[in-house]
């Protein structure tokens, strides 16, 4: 079979992220990476809440003082629609809508940008107040654990674009599904990671 | 891509069901996203409310857990019990999980200042 063979929406298998033997590997592989991110993840939370509000200097910043909720609710909101337009993305993918899935891929880069730029904006911020990197035990945990979710939302951004322009105009195929599939399975996983901060961050945080 | 990969061609009432199920399936997702918003807005709600912190804590924590639950099960397709290797992966995943809840007693428990 060719890996470029072209499908009709009536011969498009139900699920054609794991029809091939290709496809079946991505799914299994994504999802094992996403474990092992989990404990990356857990590692670098563990660390911010045994460390917060804690150091030896910069004792004049804590969590209650600093962090502001209406920044990081429209974050919340952000990145949790653009989980539900990867939803779409999938769901026109089911469908064999090649425009749709690049059309809602494009939504969800567009959503993530904005994240990463109210992401970007207060931390410059937090540097401008005098709370850096080095300031303390407690904005070192915090700019680790923000700033590794941070990576992971500029790789999945770099990951998306990508496949978006290699695969504009190449319709959708058993070869490209299973990497769109993959991407929004990522995706979504940085939105899981995303509720734990702002709950255990930014929540818990202000109050204290 | 294995030589010996082959589909069959949907029946046209197939198709249809298909389609109509895929759309089933989206809808309930929308529903899924609109309990995700809500929850979002009773938590950020009671911190501003300003309840005593002892009662919210574990309020928006539970808040958190059942929204992860949703994307894992709505949005990541765990419900999907035919999906290859699913057992593989919820192994994989309930195991991170697992080690993830470790980091947090030990750390906590460890790390003092």
């Amino acid at each position: 079979m060719d890996i470029n063979q072209k499908f009709t929406p009536q011969s498009w298998p139900q699920h054609s992220e794991t029809a091939t033997m290709e496809g079946k590997n991505k799914f299994v592989g994504i999802w094992i990476f996403l474990a092992s991110d989990t404990v990356l993840f857990a590692s670098v939370f563990a660390t911010y809440l045994a460390l917060k509000d804690q150091g030896p200097a910069g004792m004049e910043f804590t969590a209650k003082g600093l962090f502001e909720l209406p920044l990081a609710f429209m974050m919340t909101m952000l990145l949790l629609t653009s989980s539900l337009t990867s939803v779409y993305a999938m769901y026109h993918m089911k469908n064999h809508n090649a425009k749709g899935v690049i059309t809602w891929m494009a939504m969800t880069v567009i959503l993530g940008l904005g994240f990463l730029g109210l992401e970007i904006y207060e931390f410059v911020h937090y540097v401008h107040l005098g709370f850096g990197y080095t300031q303390s035990a407690f904005s070192s945990a915090f700019f680790t654990l923000v700033g590794t979710h941070g990576l992971h939302v500029v790789i999945g951004l770099i990951w998306i674009t990508g496949l978006l322009i290699r695969n504009a105009k190449r319709g959708l195929n058993l070869y490209n599904a299973p990497k769109f599939f993959a991407a929004s399975l990522y995706w979504h996983f940085i939105d899981v990671v995303w509720v734990f901060i702002f709950t255990v961050v930014y929540l818990m945080g202000v109050l204290g | 891509m294995a030589h010996g990969t082959h589909f069959e061609t949907r029946s046209q009432a197939q198709y249809e069901y298909d389609r109509a199920q895929n759309a089933k399936k989206m809808r309930k997702q929308v529903t899924q996203f609109a309990i995700m918003i809500l929850l979002t807005f009773v938590a950020f709600a009671a911190v501003i409310a300003d309840f005593a912190p002892n009662f919210i804590k574990p309020v928006i924590l539970l808040l958190a857990g059942v929204q992860v639950v949703q994307q894992l099960y709505a949005f990541m397709h765990l419900d999907e019990k035919d999906a290859p290797h699913n057992g593989v992966i919820q192994f994989f995943i309930w195991g991170g999980g697992f080690i993830a809840f470790t980091f947090f007693v030990a750390f906590l428990t460890i790390i003092w200042w």
